[in-house]
This record gives structure tokens, C-alpha cells and sequence, in this order.
């Protein structure tokens, strides 16, 4: 360790440069820039104000803020214990987790898109995908009642959709209630339970280099993020409303 | 002329220093080696090397840089100059945050009106008003990128972890930062905004009283996760003094501190990234 160290500092020294002059000027040209476009952009766009609050005016679509837009879209597809409480909670716990689930040594500190291919992709997708472009589409493409709206069509309040979802259990033929519970279990744990398997064994050689638990976490966090995929594409394509529906949750 | 000014004391060599400029020399060094400019500034200004670092090492503004880097990280196409960005914005929104909280009362009865105040009466009023919301919104923006390069160019593999978890916190943060100032401007789309966001806490579960398994815990609406978040059950007047403490005390205060351990260990780290 003390030896990478020093190779490492020997390899930093060889082109280093003066913080002063170098840096701050750059810092200061870049300031000077951010300043005055921040306050030309003030002085042509004025931030809103809408009426005074209202509590017993509830405006139709009421929506979060535009940067939380995309977990309240995903609202549509999961219940808000998941959506707005366990989601949320699972990206920062996942993003923390991403330095020490990542044991591949190559492109530290450089772009390099050929050595990490799968890093590149499962943060791409769930940061361009799943967070920005459903930001998008919260901010410019839902209307009242939360419908879809193309931008050249009337937000119309009287919209009506028919709700004609059903849970997976009973697309499958399942009536009875706990029979359905059971059922729902099963395909839930078991995606997770044969999508663990199935990763393990694809990549058991890495097994051991990697470590179990890394690997484990990882699989899981992985299956949660296409999961949701899978969910919102069962709602849309099938319309498939919950997959596992219990006394105390639904999935 | 000549008799006339003989009879002063020094006086032709004073003029002949203002003749030839060397006054400007001497009252130039009579001010910097003064007491008071030696103990203001403790270095020349000179282009040397030693002045160079001192002027990094012994300025409390600076001296978190290093006071070396590798070329490589000047490099705006490196380093998208996202981090400092997302700094300096931060920056933006204290000053003007500070300017709005002399005109701006968290009370339900006058929060609406301040704002009509702020942008119709105050002078600048509405420029910091906008300065201060456009400069948060950007900062959402730039840390989202920030942190996009520093995925992209693997910053976050060792020896630079730690950092990338420090980040996440000042990410979440962020977004926790401009979402209780959402509250304050107490207008419709402040209160609905902040009702939809809260209105998730009901959902926590065990601790919200819609969430799964609240009936073991036994909370219940006005006692849950979302009434102690926002003071009762409705987003009214506590809610509006609670975002209000959060957003100019609490959460700058923890967002500061973390930003100063975050560009310490910029350093520690070995100074910005590069391939090795
Ligand atoms: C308030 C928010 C933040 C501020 C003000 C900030 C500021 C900075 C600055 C000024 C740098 C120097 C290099 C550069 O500009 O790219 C930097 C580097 C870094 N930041 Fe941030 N940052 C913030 C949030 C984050 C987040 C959200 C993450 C990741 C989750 C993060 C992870 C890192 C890492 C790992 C480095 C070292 C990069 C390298 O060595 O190449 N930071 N940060």
C-alpha cells in the first residue's frame, strides 16, 4: 500500500502545476461567467408567484416539485410507501453503495467506456431514463388527473380513462383472496430468488474476486431497478395493476 | 523662484523625486513595509514560486485548494467545472438567501404579502428573488452533472469512496434545501408542491399512519412521520415556520460543513483524479 502510494504520488509530481496563477484564475474567469449570466437571466425571468395558498383549493395537477417529478410519476405504477418512501431511500442507500460494489479497478479517473461497459450502462439508464426523462415527461406531458397530455392536445380536467387494470393473480385465473396473496408472493420472490440464481451462476467465476456479499447486493439492487422497469411495463403494455396484493402491502 | 523656495528644507530634492517619479517608488514601500500592511499581507506580490504557494497556503480563502495540481485537472473537459459550479451557486443563494430573510416572515399571515412587498416595493427585490430561486434550480442541475462526470470518469474508485458518499449526502441535501425553500413564497404552488411531496411520509412504513405495518406501531394522522415533518396534519403555518428554520439554519449549516469536508478530502484524496 505504502509503495502504490508513492508510485502514485511519483506519477502525480511529474506535470504538476501552480495552484496560483492557474487555478484561481480559471475559478475566477468561470465565476465572472456564472454571475453574469445568473443575474441577466434574473432580470429577464421572473421566478413565480402564484395566489396566496389555499387549502381548500387543491389545483388539478398538483405536482412536486419539478426535480421530485420523477418519483412521483412512478407513483402511477407503485403504491406511495414504495414510490415515495422506500425508492427514494433505496436510490441514496444504492449510490452510496456504488463505490464499494464496484470492485473493477479500471477507469479510475479517466472516460473510458470499453472497460466498464455495465457500469457505464446501469447508471446511464437509471440517471437518463428513469430519472430524467421521466422528469420531462412529468413536467411538459402530465395533465390533470395525472394523464398523459401530448403537448399539442387541451389539458381536459373531464378527461376520462377506464380503469380496467386488474392484479396479475387474477389475469392468471386466481379468485380467492389468500390463494391470490400466495400466489403474488411466489412470482415476486421468485423473480428476485431465479434472477439472483441466474446472475450467480453466469458470473460465478467472478465470484470469488468480487465476493459474495458484493455480488449479492449488487444482483439485488439490480433486479429492483429492472423490476420497476418490468412493473411500469406490465401497467402500460398489460395493464397489470399489482403483481402481489397482501393485507399490509402491495407490490 | 529659486531663492524663494531655497529657504524650505529638503525641498528641491522633493521636487526633483516628483520630476522623476521615484516618489511614487518610495511612498510605495513607505506603505508596504508599514505595520499595518506587513501584518494584512504576509507575502509580495511578486511572480516567484515561493509567492505562488504562499499566496495559496497563507490565505484562509484558498488555502483548501492544494497548492499544486496535476495539469490534467485544469482541464474543463475533464472536470466539466460542475463541482465548483454547484459551489459557487451555493454561494449565490446565501447571499441573496440573506438579503430576502430581512424582508421575509415565516408567519402564515404575512409570508404571502412579504413576497408581494419584496417584488413590487423593495428595491432589488424581485432581482434577488429571482437570483436566489433561478441560482437553486441550477444548482439542482449542476450537482446531478457533477456527479455524472464523477461516475463517468470513475472518481469515485479508491482511494476516493468516501468522497463519492459525502457526495450523496450533499446531493440529497441539495434537493432537501430547495424543497423546503419551495414552501416559503406560501402561494398555491408552494403549498400544493409541499403537500404532494409530504403527503409520501403518510406512506412510510410502520411510521406513517397509511404506510404497511402502521397498525403495529399505532400512529395515526395527526401523530406519524408526516405530522412531526410538518407540524400537524394539514401544510399550514407550522409547517411553514418548520421549512423555514430548516431551509435557512439547519440544513446550510450541515451542507456547509459537509462541502468543507468534501473539498479537504479532494485533497487528501491525492488532488483531482487522473489516470494513474
Ligand atoms: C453541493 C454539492 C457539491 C459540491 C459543491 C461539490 C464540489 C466539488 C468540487 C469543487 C470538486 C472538484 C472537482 C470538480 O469540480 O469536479 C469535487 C470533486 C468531487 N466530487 Fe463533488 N461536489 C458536490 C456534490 C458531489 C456529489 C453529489 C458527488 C457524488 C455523489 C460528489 C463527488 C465528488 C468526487 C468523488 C470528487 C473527486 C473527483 C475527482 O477526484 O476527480 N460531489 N466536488
Amino acid at each position: 500500500m505504502a509503495e502504490e502510494i508513492k508510485k502514485k504520488g511519483a506519477e502525480i509530481t511529474h506535470d504538476k502545476v501552480h495552484v496560483w496563477p492557474y487555478l484561481v484564475r480559471l475559478e475566477f474567469l468561470c465565476s465572472i461567467l456564472v454571475v453574469v449570466g445568473l443575474t441577466a437571466w434574473s432580470i429577464v425571468i421572473d421566478a413565480p408567484l402564484e395566489e396566496a395558498a389555499n387549502p381548500t383549493k387543491t389545483p388539478n395537477p398538483s405536482k412536486a416539485p419539478w426535480y421530485f417529478l420523477g418519483l412521483q410519476d412512478i407513483l402511477v405504477y407503485f403504491d406511495p410507501w414504495f414510490a415515495g418512501v422506500v425508492a427514494p431511500v433505496l436510490i441514496i442507500v444504492g449510490l452510496m453503495l456504488i463505490p464499494y460494489l464496484d470492485v473493477n479497478p479500471k477507469g479510475n479517473g479517466y472516460y473510458t467506456y470499453t472497460e466498464r461497459k455495465t457500469a457505464i450502462w446501469v447508471y446511464s439508464f437509471g440517471f437518463l431514463v428513469l430519472w430524467i426523462a421521466l422528469i420531462i415527461m412529468g413536467v411538459f406531458l402530465r395533465g390533470p388527473g395525472w394523464n398523459l397530455f401530448m403537448p399539442w392536445q387541451y389539458w381536459d380536467p373531464h378527461k376520462v380513462v377506464a380503469l380496467t387494470s386488474v392484479d396479475l393473480p387474477y389475469a392468471f385465473g386466481v379468485r380467492d383472496y389468500w390463494m391470490a396473496c400466495l400466489f403474488g408472493g411466489v412470482v415476486v420472490l421468485g423473480y428476485f430468488a431465479v434472477g439472483t440464481a441466474a446472475y450467480m451462476f453466469l458470473e460465478r467465476k467472478a465470484i470469488k474476486s468480487v465476493g459474495i456479499v458484493r455480488m449479492l447486493i449488487k444482483v439485488n439492487l439490480y433486479l429492483i431497478m429492472i423490476g420497476i422497469v418490468v412493473k411500469i411495463v406490465l401497467r402500460l403494455g398489460f395493464n397489470i395493476k399489482y403483481i402481489w396484493v397482501t393485507p399490509w402491502f402491495n407490490v | 523662484m529659486a531663492n524663494k523656495t531655497q529657504g524650505i528644507p529638503g525641498i528641491t530634492d522633493l521636487i526633483d523625486k516628483i520630476k522623476s517619479g521615484e516618489i511614487w517608488k518610495e511612498l510605495a514601500k513607505a506603505v508596504t513595509d508599514s505595520q499595518i500592511w506587513t501584518s494584512s499581507f504576509r507575502h509580495g506580490y511578486a511572480d516567484t514560486p515561493r509567492n505562488r504557494v504562499l499566496q495559496i497556503a497563507s490565505n484562509v480563502w484558498l488555502h483548501l485548494h492544494p497548492v499544486k495540481i496535476s495539469r490534467h485537472a485544469l482541464r474543463i473537459r475533464f472536470t466539466w467545472c460542475m463541482g465548483g459550479i454547484t459551489f459557487l451557486l451555493f454561494l449565490s443563494t446565501v447571499v441573496t438567501g440573506i438579503i430576502l430573510m430581512f424582508y421575509y416572515r415565516p408567519v402564515g399571515e404575512y409570508a404571502y404579502f412579504d413576497m408581494k412587498y419584496l417584488q413590487y416595493d423593495v428595491p432589488f427585490g424581485m432581482l434577488m428573488r429571482n437570483m436566489h430561486r433561478w441560482a437553486a434550480h441550477s444548482m439542482v442541475i449542476t450537482v446531478w452533472l457533477h456527479m455524472f462526470r464523477v461516475f463517468l470518469s470513475g472518481s469515485y474508485k479508491p482511494p476516493r469512496e468516501f468522497n463519492w458518499v459525502i457526495g450523496v449526502f450533499l446531493v440529497t441535501f441539495t434537493l432537501l434545501l430547495s424543497f423546503t425553500g419551495y414552501l416559503l413564497p406560501w402561494d398555491q404552488l408552494a403549498m400544493w408542491a409541499v403537500t404532494v411531496g409530504t403527503n409520501m411520509a403518510r406512506a412510510t412504513p410502520f411510521l406513517g399512519h397509511e404506510g404497511p405495518f402502521a397498525e403495529f406501531v399505532g400512529v395515526s394522522q395527526r401523530y406519524d412521520a408526516r405530522s412531526v415533518l410538518i407540524g400537524g396534519s394539514i401544510v399550514g403555518p407550522p409547517a411553514l415556520l418548520r421549512f423555514y428554520v430548516l431551509h435557512c439554519i439547519f440544513i446550510p449549516l450541515v451542507a456547509g460543513a459537509l462541502m468543507i469536508v468534501h473539498f479537504w478530502r479532494i485533497r487528501k484524496d491525492g488532488g483531482i483524479s487522473g489516470p494513474l
